[in-house]
């Protein structure tokens, strides 16, 4: 768990030296995919030789599954896309109060910055899904709240607490001459904030929430503990609907494996590209 | 109270401010008519940026007045965004905005804080920009340019808000000796226009040519002050002295 807040800051402060030990420091290398995608072949075709000729080969049954599998995989972006938009925009909110003048609203949303970062993510997922109720209404219409959605708003709690540091981090980064130029020239604070700082901001917050994006989707696997057919459930099933066979356990889960990667590799090398462009221009 | 033109500009009468317990102006009074310029120089912390920066209230005072044409700035109910609307100011470390060209960095706060007319403030800007000696650079952006071009952008960004008095801190410290010349240049061909200025300057030369008074500041406190004349002929106090022979 990370407490003091200056190392919070560091990945947004020295985004190429972002090796703390925070949540940040997470990076997917190219050979990670290549490990992946050899022991998923390895093991889905190794059995081939000695494999009972009437039962259909490991390679046979995953390509067979494939196709939902995928689709289920589909269902974990768009759970991941949701959780990212509400988090950005709750944890903007959130970071703004941070940083507002009025140090009521500031302490208020530091704790719930803090409160909500310092929780396991499994933990607020449970917290949505049991607190949430399953239907709210709205001006006497029913809008019912389904699962998948109740684990996205989990989700999204901790993103908006990491995007609330991020907000902060950016905003402190920027040299305070920026300020002062903007007051001196009678800028408003409000002004100050959204035609001088923010600007400014939005390249220096762009890597770290790239990475974010990443994190989350990877953490989207977490609502198959919670029951939504995401794609961890359906690989579970699958198995269990093939009697359970161990030597189909390894293809599978690295196929999983292997399809992560595969989408969120090219984030974390375009959030290394924009990192080192923006190091160099400042 | 209406201010009148035979009235100080900028009156400053007996100022202290501290930060925490660290008390930095210990007292300082002096008087600015319209047209003139005067130039504050001293040792490095004496607290000259902390004065000319209590002019357009970037820091409060804990005791005195500052009057800014008649406008007590010294009071907790001050318009502080009128206040500088009359009050330019240009800093050591230039403060362009990085994500805007030359142009943009002048015509940004006529147009968004004042409301003008884009196209009139456009036409403005382009002249500024010539005055300055930038054709050119209009869209340039501040890291493409030059420390000396930067600051003339900031000169000029300031004049855009068409300010009473500008105030300028050590404005050429951070630049380059070959580059010190343009600048210096700038705010003389200002001083010449009769804008009144404030300036903190190490530029001993400078001061002596463009001053109508010069004042020397240690430890909060000023110590002499009189016109460039006889201000580096006839310094009396040791302190004086000690600073313009290391200096000259
Ligand atoms: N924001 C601040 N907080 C605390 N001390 C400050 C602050 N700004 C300036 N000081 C202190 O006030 C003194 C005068 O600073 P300054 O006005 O910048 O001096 P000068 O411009 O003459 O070099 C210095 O000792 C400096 O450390
Ligand atoms: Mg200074």
């Amino acid at each position: 768990m990370r407490t003091t807040t200056l190392k919070s800051v560091l990945p947004v402060l020295l985004p190429a030296k972002a090796k703390s030990g925070s949540l940040f420091s997470f990076r997917l290398k190219l050979w990670h995919g290549i490990i992946l995608l050899c022991i998923c072949l390895l093991t889905s075709t190794a059995g081939f030789a000695q494999s009972d000729p009437i039962k259909a080969s490991v390679f046979e049954i995953l390509l067979r599954w494939m196709p939902l599998l995928l689709t289920a995989f589909i269902f974990n972006i768009a759970i991941s896309m949701l959780a990212m938009g509400i988090g950005t925009a709750a944890g903007t909110v959130l970071g703004l109060g941070q940083i507002s003048p009025n140090a009521g609203l500031r302490k208020f949303c530091w704790f719930i910055t803090q409160f909500f970062r310092n929780s396991p993510w499994l933990v607020l997922l449970f917290f949505a899904m049991f607190l949430l109720p399953f239907e709210f209404s709205i001006g006497g219409i029913d809008i019912p709240l389904p699962d998948w959605l109740k684990a996205t708003i989990g989700l999204s709690l901790p993103v908006m607490a990491n995007m609330s540091e991020i907000v902060r981090g950016a905003v402190n980064s920027l040299p305070s001459g920026q300020w002062e130029a903007a007051e001196s020239l009678a800028y408003s604070r409000r002004q100050t904030l959204w035609l001088v700082i923010l600007p400014q901001c939005v390249k220096r917050m762009l890597p770290p929430w790239m990475n974010l994006y990443s994190i989350l989707t990877m953490a989207t696997v977490l609502a198959s503990v919670v029951g939504v057919s995401e794609v961890m459930t359906t690989t579970g099933r699958a198995l269990a609907s093939e009697g359970g066979r161990p030597d189909l356990l390894a293809p599978f889960y690295s196929f999983v494996l292997l399809i992560f990667f595969i989408y969120c590799y090219p984030i974390a090398r375009w959030t290394v590209y924009l990192e080192k462009k923006f190091a160099v221009k400042g | 109270m209406t201010w009148t033109i035979n009235e100080p500009m900028v009156s400053i009468r007996d100022v202290y401010k501290s930060f925490g317990a660290f008390e930095v102006l210990k007292g300082i009074s002096l008087d600015v008519m319209k047209g003139e310029v005067i130039c504050i120089i001293g040792p490095s912390g004496s607290g000259k940026s902390t004065l000319i920066r209590c002019i357009n209230a970037l820091n409060d005072i804990q005791k005195g007045s500052i009057l800014v044409e008649g406008q007590e700035v010294n009071d907790p109910k001050l318009d502080k965004l009128e206040l500088r609307k009359k009050v330019g100011m240009v800093f050591q470390q230039y403060n362009l905005f990085p994500h805007k060209t030359a142009l943009q960095n002048i015509m940004m706060a006529p147009v968004r804080v004042l409301k003008q007319d884009k196209a009139e403030v456009e036409k403005i800007a382009r002249e500024l920009i010539r005055k300055v000696r930038l054709e050119g650079k209009e869209d340039a952006y501040p890291g493409e340019l030059s420390g000396g071009q930067q600051q003339r952008v900031a000169i000029a960004r300031s004049l855009a808000m068409n300010p009473d008095v500008i105030l300028f801190d050590e404005v050429t410290a951070a630049l380059d000796p070959e580059t010190v010349g343009e600048v210096l240049q700038t705010i003389k061909l200002l001083a010449e226009e009769g804008m009144t200025c404030i300036l903190v300057t190490h530029e001993m030369a400078f001061a002596r040519e463009v001053a109508d008074h010069i004042y020397f500041t240690d430890r909060g406190v000023i110590v002499e002050h009189g016109p460039p004349e006889t201000f580096f002929s006839e310094a009396k106090d040791p302190r004086t002295k000690e600073f313009l022979s290391q200096i000259l």
